[in-house]
């Protein structure tokens, strides 16, 4: 424990970035993962704990869409009332670690760590989310591809700090969908992970969102696969396990092979859409 | 806005209704602040990083785990642990996990009790899925998670009264654990959970290498540079011998490392000085240069002509080899009319309790006294001695509670690292194990590699077996001879094999020391063997189940080491699982015929074990006796790491002495205070510990029988300073408060040793190696998902002969709880050397992972076996991993030659199969 050690919890977001502005600190909000990878009974360093900024917790509507504040919680995700578009996001929160974890960890904070395997990502970037980004300076907005530059590395520059994610108004269409795989039930860093939102009308598809986490350095969404699903009656045969691992970049690890991760990733995306299809109204 | 200097912090918790103010940094964990500062212990801590969920708590309500919180985020805020959540609620789960053995080593409980808080204050009529959604953020690795779930289910509704036993009927009855109240009610001490006043930390420098020399810098300097450490201890300061293990002879481990460190973790120095200053410590900038060495992570690397040898008096680093040998089994073999072949790999396995290890000591007079978690409290003394360079008699151990072992604390670890902080400070001490550097520096289940030969004739006899294995044995011997004798003695299986021959070699690497892990290789030996008992039986064209029966041991048989076997109970095993395998396959049939994507299926595995030490002396002595006051005593010596010897031990002490268990008060263990019963493994404390209380009860009732002149008691029943004892019509009263005392204290007394009949084996592995064995039949039901390659266990049926069910609650749970580490050995246990060195990376089975189990107990009562019992608790985990392979090839075709059976692999392995 250092004499310069100083632990800052403002109440109010003018506050959070004029400390942020002084200079570098660590933000801390759930601490789910910034406790794990510190090997002491405390955090150590400068931290800016930004749970005590009323402001930026819970979901909000607004003119333009959804508002995630950036110290709303994985629970109090599960418990907001939010449309289908948003089912693969809800079904991601339910996996996060387990209710010690949801009750804690922030959705912001899932993708400020940045981590390959992030569970709330591949949700998010099928509803187009979009990061508020904020600083001393004034407010940035940045599609979540965008944030997300590598593993564990985002597009947050001195100074600056998540203060909201957003989902526009016109990603929350259609039916959204999220499903993990790992090697046990609860508590599991998955293997790979896919999310889909779909919007069908009069029988076929004309909107889809397909992606894909912890089969490459950051989650991703399948362009080239989503194209091919565009004014075809939703068929989960129609992906082909081929077109997903040319879209991702996986690699060999504890928990599985490259290999198998590809045909997980294009197994788990059929089976979110033979999902869908199901959910589908008569 | 609020600028908090780290210290000086007033933070105030809402507990049990009342303020509680706390003077802490606002960014040290809250569950430090409820441990330390408010002395709350019933919060565990398992990882300090949300993985285990032990230190679960209620903030507002919600459940957490307080090694997450900042404790400023706490503030203002209600905060409900174990001791100071609401007792209306809390006393009825309590009531429930006792009376449904819910808690075995007790160091979850507290945090699975406020998870089920939680979820109990909403939904008071939980179903399954709700139960396992709410407690899924918590470990438990003793108790296979079922008694957990039904004890919660069953919380809210009244319970049934427990009536004790009458005297004379203890055994038999599924009593609750005699030491489950402080387990339950978060009060039990485990190693972190005491330390004398001003106790100063202890902290280990370890290697960050698999291999490499290092030299020590000017370790003075640096600590007179941080004020507040009272010193730095390195293997100079050592005044004994510089070398412990669990095999004297072999005895290679030095308490801290000289020159070279031979392992990822190994410690190298000590620092020693007030918690609050050592424990911000960053120990990497302690002055120690390395230099990085050419290292072997596995056996074969190990083995390899230019490896660098770990020990120079051991070539080819090979530790040992072992071999059991009869009949001609090549000619056998090749006169066969089926024979299977195949080679089968397993991974390191960690042990994976939730309480890291964990002590404190401090000196009572010349006395130095060690108090941690252990499983055998006599060796700690003797290899702590040896460190030390103390006489016996100037060390007392005091095993702490256990929070689990199952191997891994039989071998000392921070027992004389504590007690070189003492010496040489003068000070008491304290020691607590991080998560990583527990499994960074305790041992594991040895990796093996095996490649196995079965034959069998026309009709489906087994006519011959030859096998091999390489076990990686890390980087010193701990249990690793253990291992590499107990392999070829079991790897038969329970079944007749005229002609034999095993061989095992125990080889060094740089890998973590591979010690004992429930079974002691036979887990690893019988997937080989059961998974090629598969392929014969399809081979010969018979029902995997009937073909065991027709090669099951039976009574008179001799087994591989020329030994007659007695109350082989394996046939009752196999014929009560009989009507749920073919319940189970008409059941998996109709499932698969609607089912294109996940396909079910059934396996089997059996086990055999033989209880104790191979070939070698194992006593265990019991002592009772009667105070002046009318107490009776039990010297109970055998470490309860949750299995449940407390219980069970007292259990046979009163039916054999006569009276009832509630007139008997346990002492112990404490090396000061209880005669040796040996170490808490090879599943032998409830057969030898056993015995010996059985001798020493007989005893001590022949002495009251004495001194009342009468032929026999029916009845024995003390009070206030007298014993009173009927026989028929008469009725005697001895008066204790007149009688003198002997030198324990008292005035009726007895004490007895049992140590079972072995005899060491030949060069051919020919002998008696055991004088009693268990044996058990398990069958599993799997789905695997054939796209995905995952694999759900459905069901397991557990069919185990273990002579007499002392207490068939406890047997339960051993059964139980074995099968989870089974499950996790077969599924997703994996430990790779500086990849998986916390719980997120390294997966043991979960809530969600345990499928239900119905268990079956066979009593074949062996007369070596107090009132007929065997042993158990090794037992269990053999058959499930190879029944649960078998299983996924029936479902699947999927041959798994390498476990854990993870999705990749198993997917890999039904394309071969299409192949």
């Amino acid at each position: 424990m250092t004499d310069t050690a100083r632990y800052h919890r403002p109440h109010t977001l003018e506050g959070a970035l004029a400390l942020l502005a002084q200079g570098d600190c660590r933000i801390a909000a759930g601490c789910t993962d910034l406790f794990p990878t510190t090997r002491h009974k405390a955090l150590g360093g400068s931290i800016l704990d930004i749970t005590g900024i009323r402001d930026l917790r819970g979901i909000t509507w607004t003119d333009a869409g959804l508002r995630i504040g950036a110290v709303t919680t994985w629970s109090d995700l599960i418990c907001a009332d939010l449309p289908p578009a948003c089912d693969g996001l809800r079904l991601a929160a339910r996996e996060v670690g387990a209710k010690q974890i949801q009750n804690r960890g922030t959705i912001a904070g899932n993708l400020c760590n940045a981590s390959p395997a992030a569970d709330g990502v591949p949700p998010l970037l099928t509803l187009d989310a979009v990061v508020e980004v904020a600083s001393a300076s004034g407010t940035r907005l940045l599609a979540l591809a965008d944030f997300i530059t590598g593993p564990r590395q985002t597009a947050l520059g001195p100074g600056e700090m998540v203060t909201a994610v957003l989902i526009p108004e016109a990603a929350l269409a259609g039916q959204g969908h999220f499903l993990k795989l790992g090697a046990r039930h609860y508590l599991v860093i998955s293997i790979a992970m896919t999310a889909t939102r779909i919007v069908v009308r009069e029988g076929v598809i004309t909107h889809v969102a397909l992606a894909v986490g912890s089969c490459g350095p950051v989650a991703t969404r399948l362009p080239e696969v989503e194209a091919a699903l565009i004014g075809k009656p939703l068929d989960p045969a129609l992906i082909a396990d081929r077109d997903v691992a040319t879209a991702l970049r996986p690699m060999d690890d504890m928990r599985a092979t490259a290999g198998y991760r590809s045909i997980g990733a294009a197994e788990l995306l059929r089976r979110t859409l033979a999902a869908l299809r199901l959910e589908e109204p008569a | 806005m609020n600028i908090h200097r780290t210290k000086g912090q007033k933070i105030t918790l809402n507990i049990s209704g009342k303020p509680r103010t706390v003077d802490t940094a606002p960014g040290r964990r809250l569950s430090e602040v409820l441990r330390e500062d408010l002395n709350l212990k019933s919060v565990k801590i398992g990882c300090d990083a949300g993985d285990c969920g032990a230190c679960t708590v209620l903030i507002d309500g919600r459940q957490e785990c307080a090694c997450l919180v900042p404790a400023i985020q706490a503030d203002g805020r209600v905060v409900e642990t174990l001791e100071t959540a609401e007792p209306v609620l809390r006393a009825q789960l309590q009531q429930a996990f006792l009376a449904k053995g819910a808690a075995q080593c007790g160091i979850c409980t507290p945090g699975l009790m406020m998870a089920a808080m939680e979820l109990l204050r909403e939904t008071p009529a939980p179903d399954e899925a709700q139960v396992e959604d709410a407690l899924a953020g918590v470990l438990c690795r003793c108790t296979g998670y079922r008694k957990i779930i039904s004890a919660v289910m069953a919380a809210t509704t009244p319970a049934q009264v427990q009536t004790s036993p009458l005297a004379g009927a203890a055994v038999g009855q599924a009593i609750p654990r005699l030491d489950g109240q402080r387990k339950v009610d978060g009060t039990e001490v485990f190693g972190a959970d005491y330390a004398p006043e001003g106790a100063l930390l202890v902290r280990a420098v370890r290697s960050p290498h698999y291999h490499a020399a290092f030299t020590l810098g000017d370790a003075e300097s640096w600590a007179a540079q941080r004020p507040g450490i009272a010193c730095v201890i390195t293997a100079a300061d050592i005044r004994g011998e510089n070398r412990y293990g669990v095999i004297p002879p072999l005895a290679d481990q030095p308490a801290l490392a000289e020159k070279v460190a031979r392992y990822r973790g190994e410690a190298v120095a000590l620092v020693v000085g007030a918690a609050e200053v050592v424990e911000p410590l960053d120990l990497d900038s302690f002055p120690v240069t390395w230099s990085p060495l050419p290292h072997a992570l596995t056996a074969e690397e190990g083995a390899a002509v230019d490896a660098p040898l770990l020990h120079g008096d051991r070539p080819e680093n090979t530790l040992i080899r072992g071999r059991v040998a009869c009949g001609t089994p090549d000619a056998a073999l090749a006169a066969s009319a089926h024979v299977v072949t195949g080679r089968f790999e397993t991974s390191y396995v960690e042990h994976a309790y939730i309480e890291p290890e964990a002590g404190a000591a401090w000196m009572e007079g010349d006395t130095l006294v060690i108090q941690a978690c252990t499983q055998a409290p006599v060796m700690d003394l003797e290899d702590t001695a040896r460190v030390l360079g103390l006489s016996h008699d100037r060390l007392r151990i005091i095993p702490s509670a256990a929070g689990g072992g199952f191997g891994a604390k039989l071998d000392v670890t921070l027992q004389p690292l504590l007690g070189l902080a003492v010496l040489k400070t003068g000070r008491p001490c304290r020691m607590v194990f991080s998560r990583t550097e527990s499994m960074q520096a305790s041992t594991k289940r040895h990796p093996g590699t095996m490649e196995a030969t079965i034959g069998a004739d026309a009709g489906g006899q087994i006519t011959g077996m030859t096998f091999h294995g390489d076990f990686n044995t890390g980087a010193y011997a701990s249990w690793g001879p253990t291992v590499a004798v107990r392999v070829p003695v079991h790897a038969s299986g329970p079944y007749f094999t005229p002609h034999y021959r095993a061989t095992s070699r125990a080889v060094h690497s740089h890998g973590p020391t591979s010690g004992a892990f429930r079974g002691f290789g036979v887990p690893q030996a019988a997937i080989a063997q059961e998974m090629l008992y598969d392929e014969l039986a399809l081979a010969c064209g018979m029902d995997r189940l009937a073909f065991r029966l027709r090669n099951a041991l039976r009574d008179g048989d001799t087994s591989p080491c020329g030994q007659v076997m007695q109350s082989v109970g394996l046939v009752e095993c196999l014929e009560a699982l009989q009507p749920h395998w073919e319940q189970a396959q008409r059941e998996v049939a109709a499932f698969n015929a609607t089912s294109a994507t996940r396909k079910r299926g059934i396996g089997l595995a059996s086990c055999w074990y033989g209880c104790g030490n191979t070939g070698l002396s194992n006593p265990s002595t019991i002592r009772i006796g009667i105070t002046r006051d009318g107490r009776l005593k039990l010297h109970q010596g055998a470490t309860d790491i949750g299995q449940g010897s407390n219980t069970v031990i007292t259990q046979i002490a009163a039916d054999a002495i006569g009276i009832a268990i509630d007139a008997i008060d346990i002492i112990g263990p404490d090396t000061a205070l209880t005669p040796d019963c040996g170490k808490t493994s090879a599943s032998r404390q409830t057969f030898i510990t056993g015995r010996a209380a059985v001798a020493a009860g007989h005893a001590l009732r022949a002495a009251i029988l004495r001194l009342t002149n009468l032929a026999g008691a029916d009845r024995m029943t003390l009070h206030e300073g007298r014993l009173t004892v009927t026989h028929g019509t008469q009725t005697r009263e001895i008066g204790l408060s007149d009688m003198d005392p002997d030198a324990n204290g008292y005035v009726i007394a007895a004490e007895e040793t049992y140590d079972p009949h072995t005899t060491g084996l030949d060069a051919e592995g020919q002998g008696t190696p055991y004088a009693l064995y268990g044996y058990g039949a398990q069958m599993a039901e799997v789905e695997v998902d054939m796209a995905l390659g995952t694999v759900k266990t459905r069901h397991i049926v557990a069919a185990h002969d273990l002579g007499r069910a002392i207490n068939p609650l406890l047997a339960e749970g051993q059964i139980e709880g074995g099968i989870a580490q089974g499950l996790g050995l077969a599924l997703m246990e994996e430990y790779l050397p500086g990849q998986t060195e916390n719980l997120h990376n390294y997966l043991i089975p979960t809530i969600g992972d345990m499928p239900p189990v119905t268990s079956i107990l066979i009593e074949k009562p062996d007369p070596e076996g107090p009132m007929g019992a065997k042993g158990l608790g090794e037992h269990v985990l053999i058959p499930t991993a190879p029944a649960i392979l078998n299983a996924i090839r029936d479902a699947s075709g999927a041959k798994i030659t390498k476990v854990p059976a993870l999705p990749h692999r198993v997917l890999a392995a039904i394309k071969a199969s299409r192949q």
